[in-house]
């Protein structure tokens, strides 16, 4: 396996391309950070690659499209992953026809509806976290996730898409409302009561 | 032009006169009474008491301080919100007095975009910052997109510096509590594990505090608990930080509030800065706490933008969030 060439540099971890057994693979590797001290930086590295991973496989079983894992190395951070050949829905989404991104966000909701369905929290759900490829949303980037069943995870889960469409799709606010209308019907509990707890969660937040 | 800012959120009352000098802020004077309670935290009544009984000499001695006659004041700027109902409210009657007697136009602003406009307006080369504005009430991670200045990341219970005046409180330190969880902070030596709560670019902090203040009854030194509720509280600020300016590609970053003048908090953040090739920015120590310059300088910028506002319809908003304001002055 050779690393080759960073191609995204996140916050917290860099992606590069890489070779597994002949496929084209992303290896992301975290970084450690010098700003936090070393046992700070050890805990969240190792226990963030190893959640990461699981997660990502669990999502797979749950039905959503999420790359494939090749390989974990939990003492340098690194996971090996299937290579999508797409676009961020962040780059895409404010160019798409109406039509198309009502489409998006019905997929979006529906895949965060099965996940949670398997109380899989992402953490992250943002449209950089999500890749559109071969016509499907897959998400990427589970490093905040956990598995939690309690609805206030789900809504605060919810909640961080909501505020990022807000913040870079500004004007197609009513995509978190297509989103929510998949899930609904997706979800196998009470949607009403993540809805209204994301509402709570608004009103939690300072000066609301 | 000079304006002359009042602020009055919480615990300070402050008035600053500020000139705009070619697009810069020159602080004239700025100057700062503080609220401090003799026990617990800020009772909102008291603090508004506090401030009527020092606004009138503060408005003398910071326009005497900034050299100039009233006569010499343009515009008459306030804190319009968030902050406390009865602090504000002070506050923004002084400014409709002074507004009235002094027949000069009257601006209501908002506290949390003025803590980012002082550091671009004082700062050379800080144009486009992400902001990270730590202090007791309000910790926010804010940067400018799509015509607002933008919450990317906010605390979803308690302020930093809250967390911190809490635990301080439990162990008997005075308010305010950060300096000297600082100090102790520097004297600690061995990490205890804490909760580290990042959702997103969103933080939370009232999970970690119950667990200092569990450490705190078992007898762990106070030291050590300081020193880790510091590492890990900071580590997960500048964390969140680092997310927003990946998320926004921005390569400046910006401090503000009060516990931005906590030493540890400065280098970590520059740390994270210069890892990443950006630029790092903090306003000296007066203009980073709540002050009067800050308000007057954000007041010259929207007057020159042409926005405008009746003393009648002067209002105060507690519940100002930095995302309401349109900010139509920045390119």
């Amino acid at each position: 396996m050779t690393k080759k060439n960073i191609i995204y540099r996140g916050a917290e971890a860099e992606i590069c391309i890489a070779k597994y057994k002949g496929f084209k693979a992303i290896q992301k590797k975290r970084i450690p950070k010098s700003y936090r001290i070393k046992h700070i930086d050890d805990r969240l590295i190792s226990l963030r690659t190893k959640e990461e991973a699981k997660l990502i496989t669990e999502a797979r079983q749950s039905g959503v499209a999420v790359p494939i894992i090749y390989d974990v190395d939990l003492k340098n951070g690194i996971i090996t992953m299937e290579y999508l050949d797409g676009k961020r829905i962040k780059d895409v989404l404010n160019d798409l026809s109406e039509e198309e991104r009502d489409s998006i966000c019905t997929k979006i909701g529906e895949s965060i509806a099965r996940f949670h369905n398997n109380d899989i929290i992402h953490g992250d759900i943002t449209t950089s976290n999500m890749i559109l490829s071969n016509e499907q949303v897959h998400f990427i980037d589970f490093g905040l996730g956990e598995k939690n069943n309690e609805i206030e995870a789900k809504g605060v889960d919810l909640h961080v898409l909501m505020e990022a469409i807000e913040s870079t799709h500004s004007q197609y606010s009513s995509c978190f409302d297509y989103v929510l209308e998949e899930y609904k019907k997706v979800l196998k509990d009470d949607a009403n009561l993540v809805i209204k707890k994301i509402q709570e969660i608004v009103k939690r937040g300072r000066y609301r | 032009m000079i304006c002359l800012g009042i602020e009055g959120t919480a615990h300070s009352i402050g008035v600053g006169v500020v000139e705009n000098v070619s697009g810069k802020c020159k602080v004239l004077s700025n100057m700062i009474k503080i609220y401090r309670p003799k026990k617990g935290g800020i009772h909102p009544r008291e603090a508004a008491n506090h401030h009527a009984l020092y606004i009138a000499d503060l408005l003398k001695e910071s326009v005497s301080k900034a050299q100039v006659d009233f006569s010499e004041v343009d515009l008459i700027s306030f804190s319009k919100g968030p902050g406390l109902g009865p602090c504000l409210r002070t506050a923004a009657t002084a400014a409709r007095a002074l507004s009235l007697s002094l027949n000069r136009p009257i601006i209501g602003v908002n506290h949390c975009v003025a803590h980012l406009e002082i550091g671009r307006g004082t700062l050379d080369d800080c144009k486009d910052p992400v902001l990270l504005y730590t202090s007791g009430a309000n910790t926010q991670v804010i940067a400018f997109a799509e015509g607002r200045y933008r919450v990317f990341g906010e605390t979803l219970d308690i302020g930093i510096g809250n967390c911190l005046d809490k635990f301080g409180r439990t162990v008997g330190l005075d308010f305010p509590c950060g300096p000297q969880i600082e100090k102790l902070a520097s004297k600690g030596k061995k990490y205890l594990e804490l909760p580290y709560s990042i959702k997103g670019m969103d933080i939370a902090f009232s999970g970690l505090l119950t667990a200092a203040e569990q450490y705190y009854k078992k007898n762990e030194s106070l030291e050590d608990i300081c020193y880790s509720m510091q590492e890990t509280t900071f580590a997960a600020l500048t964390e969140v930080t680092e997310r927003a300016m990946a998320h926004t590609e921005k390569d400046e970053v910006l401090l503000g509030g009060g516990v931005a003048s906590n030493r540890r908090l400065c280098d970590m953040v520059q740390t994270m800065a210069h890892d990443r090739d950006a630029r790092f920015f903090v306003p000296s120590k007066d203009l980073c706490i709540d002050n009067g310059a800050m308000i007057a300088w954000l007041g010259v910028l929207m007057y020159n933008s042409g926005i405008r506002m009746k003393v009648e319809n002067s209002f105060i908003d507690q519940r100002f969030r930095t995302d309401m304001v349109d900010v139509s002055w920045h390119d």
